[in-house]
């Protein structure tokens, strides 16, 4: 609201910054705490560490099969963001420019079901995938993330798609272009600001997600991050020593992820609110 | 569209040799245009009913059977579960108490500290980016994660503090009983959650009109009641926003007191997600886990369609 630097201003940031150190403590203390030895952590987890050990980040590394782990979310969240984008997009372009009845039910639909909690489904889901094979499987695993990602991002691009204007498309259309190179060719570049924002809220979400995976992934060569944190601390519980250097190795990828593209994402984030 | 369609159909009846026939071009215009919106909806429409209309529709079903997952005996056993679930189940109904009262309170708590925190970055403050992103931060950390790194702060950080300062908010035995174990829930929740909130308080905040709020001050409104009677009506659409997302975050809690509190001490943090779980696939009961996820379902969309229609009727007001 102000536009000057005053005294008020200085107050406010001073508060500010303070509240902001506030929001970092959790990470302080994991931090510190993930070089020391348990001993070490049980007789005081506020003081800095005397001797630095990376040796706990050498145990969990093997521990949690890291670089597979890691290479499992990142297969998983890519193609099913790939494939979101182009199941997603091309179904919304079409309902958003085909008028009647159909489109608006169909729209409806996929919206409505945005309301459907996952526990909901979950049980029919388990048995459903058994069934067409595609428990334990990533690719499996993706195909369900793709039924239910599509809702919100055919939203989000339907509601992209009505703001672009017509007369491209229809000028293309009358020059002889099929309808798919319409939408790849034409259309589909136009739809670049949208595409950054379902990425951003489709990554935080599957890179994350722990249940569905846990559900769908026995094999522990299958698991993904948080799967295979949740296992680590089924099984070493209350070693803090590696409980902790498994959540620094375990948080970095999506906070490196987030820091590079934090701007899109603050951008995305009000984008895709707003609809 | 249509053009394309009309070119194509054109096309093929100049192919056939046909121009006099009218009836049959336009069949096969409608034919085309038809062929051409299912390859473009249905891969979406595919995978959406396979994973979660069919799915949805079934586990409806299964909710009047007796169903254990495994044997290949289903019998219908008509309202049976559910007359259990609200009569006999008393776990179950401790978990929707829990669920009400920790969504009411970690809603009003994280979205008094987004909004705070949006109102704070709004003046011109040097580290504004900064700690827009050291405020949004926990956020892109998974709620399972979340709860283990929380569990360490409330464990052993918390008492570590108490140890040194003798404050008692931290010496309380923090997810110990059940009244530490829910606000420490919601201290993460409102942890997580508010620099969303914010981000989407914030952008709202920048699309109020600057020289509205300057006219009002030099007319001798107060800030406290320029931000009240101004600032807030104006971005009535981001509380629709905000509200409707945590409450729906909060409401279908799982991962995080998964991680945190396990759901105890004795189930006195277990979610309606949990208990769900738990029925299902560790007392192998399908039949009455499905009954229960459908009440859920019917709670979960009675609860978001009626806070949208009052917000939004709000916001007409306003």
């Amino acid at each position: 609201m102000d536009s000057k630097y005053t005294a008020r201003t200085f107050v406010v940031e001073t508060i500010a910054v303070a509240i902001g150190l506030l929001f970092l403590v959790p990470f302080y203390f994991v931090l510190i705490n993930a070089v020391k030895s348990n001993a070490n952590i049980l007789l005081d987890a506020a003081s800095l560490p005397q001797t630095i050990i990376f040796d706990n980040f050498r145990r969990v590394w093997s521990l949690l099969h890291f670089p597979r782990a890691f290479w499992n979310s990142l297969l998983v969240t890519v193609l099913s963001n790939l494939g979101l984008i182009v199941i997603s997009s091309m179904a919304a372009w079409k309902l958003a420019r085909t008028p009647g009845k159909v489109s608006r039910i169909l729209f409806g639909l996929f919206v409505a079901a945005m309301v459907i909690p996952f526990q909901t489904v979950m049980i029919p889901l388990v048995k459903l995938s058994a069934s067409l094979n595609l428990v334990n499987s990533i690719p499996g695993l993706i195909f369900i993330y793709f039924g239910f990602g599509v809702s919100m991002t055919l939203f989000l691009f339907h509601g992209f798609i009505k703001t672009v204007p017509r007369e491209v498309e229809e000028a293309a259309d009358v020059d002889g272009c099929s309808p798919f190179g319409v939408f790849w060719r034409i259309v589909f570049p136009l739809l670049k600001p949208i595409v950054m924002t379902t990425v951003i809220l489709n990554t935080l979400w599957i890179w994350n997600d722990y249940l569905l995976p846990r559900l769908m992934l026995q094999s522990s060569d299958l698991h993904t991050i948080p799967v295979a944190m949740s296992a680590l601390f089924a099984q070493y519980n209350k070693q803090w020593d590696l409980g902790l250097a498994a959540l620094v190795i375990g948080t970095l990828p999506i906070l490196i992820f987030s820091l590079l593209l934090q701007k899109h994402i603050v951008k995305g984030i009000a984008a895709g609110s707003g609809k | 569209m249509n053009a394309a369609a009309r070119n194509e159909a054109n096309e093929a009846a100049a192919i056939r040799a046909l121009p006099h026939d009218k009836a049959r071009t336009s069949n096969a215009r409608k034919r085309n245009k038809w062929l051409v919106f299912a390859a473009f909806v249905s891969p979406a429409l595919l995978c959406f009913l396979l994973i979660q209309m069919i799915p949805f529709a079934v586990g409806i079903s299964y909710s009047f059977t007796s169903w254990n997952g495994v044997s290949s005996a289903v019998d219908w056993v008509g309202l049976d579960n559910f007359k259990r679930i609200f009569t006999s189940d008393d776990k179950f109904m401790d978990s929707f108490l829990f669920t009400f009262r920790f969504t009411v309170v970690a809603v009003l708590v994280s979205n008094l500290i987004g909004l705070g925190l949006a109102l704070l970055l709004n003046g011109a403050l040097k580290s504004k980016n900064a700690l827009r992103t050291v405020f949004f931060l926990p956020n892109v950390i998974g709620g399972l994660l979340l709860g283990f790194i929380w569990q360490f702060i409330f464990v052993k950080g918390f008492a570590a503090v108490g140890s040194a300062t003798n404050l008692p908010f931290f010496q309380l035995p923090w997810l110990g009983d059940a009244n530490t174990a829910f606000w420490g829930i919601v201290i993460v929740f409102a942890w997580q959650q508010s620099g969303y909130l914010m981000v989407i308080y914030i952008a709202a905040l920048q699309g109020v009109d600057n020289s509205v709020i300057e006219a009002a001050r030099i007319d001798g409104a107060g800030r406290l009641s320029v931000l009240r009677r101004i600032v807030l009506p104006l971005i009535a659409p981001a509380f629709t926003i905000c509200l409707f997302l945590s409450m729906s975050h909060a409401f279908k809690i799982y991962d995080l007191n998964y991680s945190l509190t396990g759901g105890g001490p004795f189930n006195s943090t277990q979610s309606v997600a949990m208990n769900i779980y738990a029925e299902a696939f560790t007392n192998n009961h399908y039949g009455v886990g499905s009954a229960k996820a459908f009440v859920f379902f019917i709670v979960v969309a009675i609860v978001t369609l009626a806070q949208v229609m009052i917000t939004k009727k709000r916001e007409v007001e306003a």
